[in-house]
């Protein structure tokens, strides 16, 4: 019950921040979306046991972060909240792969251990950067830049409907979990039976409200698509931030930021 | 059971987007096709319901836990496969921007696992076949709970593959599979209890929704099996183009940039020689024992001992002791930077 708010609230959050604006929210979104996709796969593309290199990645969310004026508190725990998966199956590494690869002193670091810290750090990257591209962005946004570049427009509407959506009938699934928690002694009434009839109402008052939305949409001249107030422009600070942190990206894939930093430092503190 | 950024290669998650969104074009343009606008608004509403009802549990006797519904096999049965499938994928483009479930490169695994087999696996070739024109009662539930249970297998064993596939993970094929095929099962047979009883709650109150979904014209095997292969073809395509250049060139991006600039020349001989060592192991790795070897057998690479001589061992401190160095300077750089402009901020 109150999981269903608190997932609302933030939810509600997101759109909030997105809402804010910096130079970075007034970008046009397709840099944004592109410059996080050209991260992604420069991030993902390191090999298993890939651990220095990935660090200058996190450059970008903290830039990010600071210029687009989002509470980094409130991102660091979303990211803390990382997908259970990915810990369920890194965890195994360390136990299966133990081959020594790295000696400080008398303690061994294998490969296991490397790469389980290397899926974290990724994880750790790749869900960042799309809590702070939706922080900075808004999902409508990013919605219709996905249409502009070729997104098919069912497919967008369907998105951006959702999206409406989402934030009633949440609502409306909470008041009705409420309800049966607090008609409920004992735990009588939580189990599947009455799961099933409950699901079947609120799935059917769904659907009735579906028709009597598509009627008020009919009425107010519906032709199957969604129109939008901002116009983005792809102009030529738009063009500078994407090949900027792409090149940037690119640099850090091919060569190990860290690792150069520290032997200029080593070299020079012999 | 989401698929996540971190458990993949590149070539894997592109070759996964490349299919699912090609799935989407073809569902969107059939959609539209169908000219039928009412589903424009029911789709929505009903992928939000998804959300919703993922969020009302309840509890399963016996063992203290909760569970929900998953709603990709009664959406099929309620929508068809092609809106469904859409409703599906908007539901997991959203969990993935907004509750940044799984990632944003593993949203196309995630499609394909949670949406796809449902839809154009599950519900034309078990459900449809099963459940005859003019199901009873006890049909009905029989045949939705075997759809459900086959499809919460065949969902979390590509989950298997395309983790397996990319190799990031170490867990063996055989222990992997046996850790999540019986936890699905379980899954299965309570997603296939609460789909049951939705449905027959809905066939009791509203039986012209389920008539309507079931007289929908047939959707004959051949537009289903086209697509499948069009899945399929595009799958391959795109992850044969991605791993070609990868086994190719170890590393394709360094590659693609080395030609660009043209600076292959600085680097030095030793790692050109290892580099040629490493194409060499892709190629002989991308042959079919590709993706039950190398979870075994820890990936070579640089930092692994036995492919330095003896003599390196020293250097190979070296650089260690470098990389961690830097990277405790990178992390120091990082926090200073960033208390400053907060600083600087809360200033202006």
């Amino acid at each position: 019950m109150t999981s269903i708010d608190g997932a609302l609230l933030d939810f509600k959050r997101l759109d909030q921040l997105a809402e804010g604006d910096t130079t970075i929210h007034r970008l046009d979104p397709r840099a944004k979306v592109l410059a996080t996709v050209v991260f992604i796969v420069s991030v993902i593309s390191f090999g298993k046991y890939e651990l220095t290199a990935l660090i200058p990645f996190f450059l970008f969310p903290m830039l990010m972060v600071a210029f687009g004026n989002l509470p980094p508190g409130y991102v660091v725990k979303k990211i803390l909240l990382l997908c259970p998966f990915v810990l369920m199956v890194g965890i195994f590494n360390p136990f299966i792969d133990r081959v020594v690869l790295v000696r400080l002193g008398s303690f061994g670091v294998t490969g296991g251990m490397i790469s389980f810290a290397s899926i974290i750090i990724r994880a750790a990257l790749t869900v960042g950067i799309s809590i702070i591209l939706v922080s900075v962005t808004g999902f409508t946004d990013i919605c219709r830049a996905l249409e502009r570049m070729g997104m098919p427009r069912a497919f967008s509407v369907q998105l951006l409907f959702l999206h409406r959506y989402i934030f009633v009938l949440a609502e409306e699934g909470g008041r009705i979990s409420r309800a049966r928690q607090l008609r409920s002694f004992d735990g009588r009434g939580l189990g599947i039976k009455i799961h099933g009839s409950l699901l079947g109402h609120f799935l059917l008052r769904t659907w009735l409200r579906a028709e009597r939305i598509h009627m008020a949409m009919l009425a107010r001249g519906f032709a199957g698509q969604f129109h939008s107030r901002h116009e983005h422009r792809f102009g030529s600070r738009e063009i500078l931030f994407l090949l900027g942190w792409s090149t940037l990206f690119i640099t850090f894939r091919l060569h190990n930021g860290s690792q150069l930093l520290g032997s200029i430092l080593t070299g020079i503190f012999p | 059971m989401h698929m996540a950024d971190a458990l993949l290669t590149p070539a894997v998650g592109v070759a996964m987007w490349a299919a699912s969104a090609g799935a989407i074009a073809y569902c969107s343009a059939k959609v539209r096709r169908e000219l039928d606008d009412r589903k424009t608004p029911l789709m929505g509403v009903l992928g939000a319901f998804l959300f919703a009802a993922q969020m009302i549990n309840f509890t399963i006797p016996a063992t203290g836990s909760s569970g929900h519904l998953g709603g990709g096999l009664l959406l099929a049965i309620l929508l068809g496969p092609h809106a469904a499938f859409l409703t599906i994928a908007s539901v997991l483009v959203v969990q993935a921007m907004l509750f940044a479930d799984g990632g944003l490169l593993a949203l196309g695994c995630n499609i394909f696992n949670i949406g796809f087999i449902p839809a154009f696996v599950v519900y034309p070739f078990i459900y449809k076949k099963l459940i005859g024109n003019n199901p009873g009662k006890k049909r009905l539930m029989i045949v939705t709970m075997i759809s459900a249970i086959v499809g919460l297998q065949l969902g979390p064993f590509s989950v298997v593959l395309e983790t397996l596939f990319s190799g990031i993970s170490s867990l063996p094929f055989s222990t992997f599979v046996l850790l999540m095929q019986p936890i699905h099962l379980a899954i299965g047979v309570i997603e296939g209890l609460v789909t049951v009883a939705v449905i027959s709650f809905v066939s009791r109150v509203r039986p012209d929704i389920l008539q309507c979904a079931l007289e929908a014209r047939p959707i004959g095997a051949r537009p289903v099996r086209n697509l499948v292969l069009t899945f399929l073809m595009a799958a391959l395509l795109a992850g044969g183009i991605v791993s070609w250049f990868a086994s190719k060139n170890p590393d394709g991006l360094e590659w693609a940039i080395a030609k660009a600039t043209g600076k292959e020349e600085l680097k030095g001989p030793e790692q050109g020689l290892h580099r040629v060592l490493a194409a060499l192991q892709e190629k002989t790795a991308l042959m079919p024992d590709y993706s039950f070897k190398m979870p075994v057998e820890p990936v070579k690479n640089e930092m692994k001992p036995e492919n330095g001589h003896k003599s390196d061992n020293g250097e190979k401190l070296g650089t260690t002791v470098s990389g961690l160095l830097g990277t405790l300077i990178v992390l120091a750089l990082a926090y200073l930077s960033g208390s400053i402009l907060n600083n600087r901020k809360r200033t202006l």
